[in-house]
């Protein structure tokens, strides 16, 4: 009899392929907090055939919006997204790592213009995908710890 | 002859000009000497108007765009004192961008706040250009000192520039940093680690294929210099005042230290000076950085008649 460690689910979202050790993270990405009313399904460090090991995040009844995808390319850039609907996978796409990340983290320079109520959204150029650098096209700083930022 | 390919164009960060661009700034400043010292008049820029927005005390870079503008037939309007205009009242930098740009044909800023000239250049048709802002970049101040490097060794490829003192929070070393390994300048960075160069602009150079020379005692370097820029430690970037009294003073140039030095070898500072450069240092033929002060007009008259398109007839 075959051992399933998560059983399918029905509708929903599973996040596949995340980098080992970053499931906790992107729960905090999609607002998967203690209050949740559909199940979530989080696996650690499970072997893997493209990469060794991953982690994977199932949520039920959830289908992420563009953003939250984008904040999740950056701390997972070969996460895979599986929409299911009906126990099908009805969508399935990788993540892509835009060119430029706009508004979804705050610069971590406090001095940075961004930061001191002006109407402009943060704004950061890739400056690198493996591994991720971002530079804030305002104040010109590399990101550090972005990805606390981003969660 | 202007290059059509300035008019208009932002000068926030010296990455925003290329090594050719940056020449013909180079180029028309050297033409702008006698009209910078006054010898002849110019009126590249009758009719147009600068606007000088100082968020920040200022003494030479604002007296010399002012001194620039004057001297090539234009006129400034300027907001000096912060505390009299709409700020106070919370507006925006954005809004006051805007109203601004309504009253001149280009727009100098210096802002205590990183990214604050690239933001007024997305808030503004009219060119922006950066006068510093808080720890980030001060383009023109590095026009300038590439004009003087030149100027007083006749190149800059292949010199040794050696980059003394506050190297973290000093604005100007960064975007000078970057220049000289731009154009093939050898650097040396000496500094107490707490000061050294920031790893950004450590890696922007590495991509400039320049691995600089780190260390932190002038003495074992001082006999190679071709250029000393000297820089102050600035108390007021310190987040940690107690971080600023470990390293204060830590580096003195003298006529005792020059004796070490090479003949011909330049000393530059961006001024205000403390106690870094010794008074009796001021006598010798080593010392260029009141040279380089006023090298901040003809730059600017260049930087200025560019931007704006203005002919020097």
């Amino acid at each position: 009899m075959k051992d399933f460690r998560v059983t399918p689910i029905r509708n929903g979202t599973v996040i596949d392929h995340i980098e080992c050790g970053q499931a906790l993270k992107v729960l905090r990405i999609i607002k998967v907090t203690g209050d949740v009313r559909s199940t979530v399904s989080v696996l650690m460090h499970v072997p893997s055939k493209k990469e060794g090991w991953k982690d994977v995040v199932k949520v039920e009844d959830r289908e992420l919006d563009p953003r939250e995808v984008d904040k999740i390319s950056l701390i997972a850039p070969k996460a895979t997204i599986n929409i299911i609907r009906d126990f099908n996978v009805a969508e399935k796409y990788s993540v892509t790592m835009p060119d430029v990340v706009k508004g979804i983290i705050k610069c971590g320079n406090h001095n940075c213009i961004t930061n001191k109520n002006e109407p402009v959204e943060p704004e950061f150029i890739v400056e690198s995908k493996l591994p991720v650098v971002l530079r804030c096209k305002y104040c010109d700083r590399n990101q550090e710890d972005f990805a606390e930022r981003l969660a | 002859m202007t290059s059509m390919t300035f008019k208009g164009l932002d000068i926030v960060s010296i990455r925003d000009l290329t090594i050719d661009q940056i020449e013909q700034v180079l180029d028309l400043s050297e033409k702008m000497m006698p009209y910078a010292t006054g010898e002849k008049t110019c009126k590249a820029l009758d009719g147009k108007i600068l606007a000088n927005l100082f968020f920040e005390p200022s003494t030479r870079t604002r007296l010399s765009f002012e001194s620039a503008m004057s001297r090539a037939g234009g006129k400034c309007i300027e907001i000096t004192m912060p505390q009299t205009s709409s700020t106070v009242k919370g507006e925006t930098l954005a809004d006051t961008i805007r109203m601004v740009e309504a009253y001149s044909d280009a727009i100098v800023l210096r802002h205590p706040h990183e990214g604050a000239s690239r933001l007024a250049a997305h808030f503004s048709r009219k060119p922006v250009i950066n006068a510093g802002d808080g720890a980030g970049q001060h383009p023109t101040q590095t026009l300038l000192d590439l004009f003087t490097i030149k100027q007083q060794l006749g190149g800059i490829s292949g010199k040794n520039v050696v980059l003394v003192g506050d190297l973290k929070y000093g604005r100007t070393v960064h975007s000078l940093a970057e220049a000289l390994a731009m154009f093939g300048a050898e650097l040396t960075f000496v500094a107490p680690p707490l000061l050294q160069m920031p790893n950004e602009t450590a890696k922007l150079l590495e991509n400039e294929g320049v691995k600089a020379r780190l260390c932190s005692n002038l003495e074992d370097v001082i006999a190679d210099a071709d250029v000393l820029y000297v820089t102050r430690i600035q108390k007021e970037r310190f987040p940690d005042l107690s971080e600023y009294e470990k390293v204060a003073g830590c580096y003195r140039i003298d006529n005792i230290l020059l004796r070490e030095a090479k003949k011909g070898l330049v000393i530059m500072h961006p001024l205000p000076r403390v106690d870094e450069i010794a008074p009796e240092v001021d006598m010798t033929e080593n010392a260029k950085y009141f040279q380089q002060a006023f090298n901040g007009v003809p730059v600017r008259m260049a930087l200025l008649t560019m931007i704006l398109g203005g002919e020097l007839r």
